[in-house]
């Protein structure tokens, strides 16, 4: 069983190095559609080996493969279908679906990790694993939320709202998640404080994204794409896992230098189009 | 101050994993063309999409009813994520192609 522990790490590093190369390819014009096939293969990898050859610290293997085989191919196949029939002109907002499907992924894993390790380590889960648990579950449901908002945006059955008294409650819950994700690292997490966080993160993924005019939509969904990269890699922290540390971390760094790429191609700044109704509300007062 | 030094020492390789990721990941992208924007947005839409190998990995190891249910929910919608962003991209980029031969 040893030799398993060495395939998947062996996986793992070329998974990776298959997500660094297809995003190189895909920023460019003549290779970016042989780019995505890479990383795709790097994602197949991934996926397969730990299937086939995880294990736990006391050297469990994956159980439930058969329901976990079944999960799989539920969401390729309805992912495919959605995939495939959408309009072209559909794009943008079901790539924020998808990245809202990935955010809430990250989100869950921390809701089902949270309660498992205060039981597991008796109410003193080591700070780092905390930490990285707890902003998985922050970032994850922030982005899930937000996600969600700009795909009904951009599908035209959310409109924008704009009131000055909006970027006060913002703040306000900001400080609020900010303030409660700090808390249950200092506190270790109760279960109140758990579901309290996941809705409070929530709700600002909504508010963050409901005030942004339509036409920034864009630069939004590739700050939360941005967002669930950073979700993925406290994941990998946790886990120790190496695929989904550096999938995470890449998708974080070059999900945020694309969205200031993109707010200057529009010649406007990312904290100009994240206050945007911050500066608009103040320009009418 | 001692706890942050030991959550460093601890942790060192994860640390320098994602430090130097985050300098890959800029390097790798920065002369992106603008038309490619939307295209590489959807492409590391994807590639986020690894977060299903911690899915997997809390299905496979739960323990209790709940943990396997939420850890089913998981596992589907990180394949919506990873198979949905994989295909779009592709679709993305195959329109490319054609109005890029129609322009010659």
């Amino acid at each position: 069983m040893e030799i398993g522990k060495y395939i998947l790490e062996i996986s793992y590093i070329l998974a990776s190095v298959l997500f660094v190369l297809g995003l190189k390819k895909l920023s460019h014009p003549e290779t970016a559609r042989s780019g995505n096939l890479w990383s795709a293969a790097g994602m197949v990898l991934a996926i397969v080996a730990t299937i086939a050859f995880h294990t736990d610290s006391a050297g469990n293997g994956i159980k439930h493969i058969p329901l976990i085989l079944l999960a799989i191919g539920i969401g390729t196949v309805v992912g495919w279908m959605i995939a495939v029939k959408v309009k072209m002109t559909a794009m943008p907002q079901l790539v924020s679906f998808f990245n809202g499907m990935g955010g809430a992924t990250a989100a869950l894993i921390s809701l089902i990790e949270l309660p498992h390790m205060t039981h597991l380590y008796n109410g003193n889960i080591p700070v780092g694993i905390l930490i990285a648990t707890s902003l998985g579950l922050v970032i994850g449901s922030v982005s899930f939320s937000g996600s969600i908002i700009a795909f009904f945006k951009l599908d035209g059955k959310i409109k924008d709202i704009h009131s000055p008294a909006m970027s006060f409650i913002n703040l306000a819950l900001l400080m609020a998640v900010t303030a409660l994700t700090i808390y249950m690292v200092v506190a270790q997490p109760t279960s109140l404080l758990l579901y309290s966080l996941l809705v409070l993160s929530l709700l600002y993924g909504i508010m963050f994204v409901v005030p942004i005019g339509g036409a920034d939509m864009p630069v939004v969904i590739s700050l939360l794409n941005a967002f669930t990269g950073v979700a993925a890699a406290m994941g990998g922290f946790l886990y120790d896992n190496r695929a989904m540390l550096t999938g995470g971390v890449l998708v974080g760094s070059a999900g945020a230098l694309l969205t200031i790429l993109m707010c200057k191609a529009m010649n406007r700044s990312l904290l100009n189009v994240i206050l945007g109704s911050f500066g608009g509300g103040g320009a009418a007062s | 101050m001692e706890q942050i030094m030991q959550l460093i020492f601890e942790h060192s390789d994860a640390l320098f994993i994602i430090i130097l990721s985050i300098f890959l990941g800029v390097e790798v992208i920065s002369h992106v063309p603008a038309v490619l924007h939307t295209p590489l947005m959807s492409g590391a839409n994807a590639i986020h999409g690894v977060v299903i190998v911690g899915a997997i990995i809390v299905m496979g190891h739960s323990e209790s009813v709940t943990a396997l249910i939420l850890g089913f929910l998981a596992v589907l919608l990180g394949t919506l994520n990873v198979v949905g962003g994989f295909v779009v991209t592709d679709r993305m980029l195959e329109m490319f192609k054609k109005k890029k031969k129609v322009s010659k």
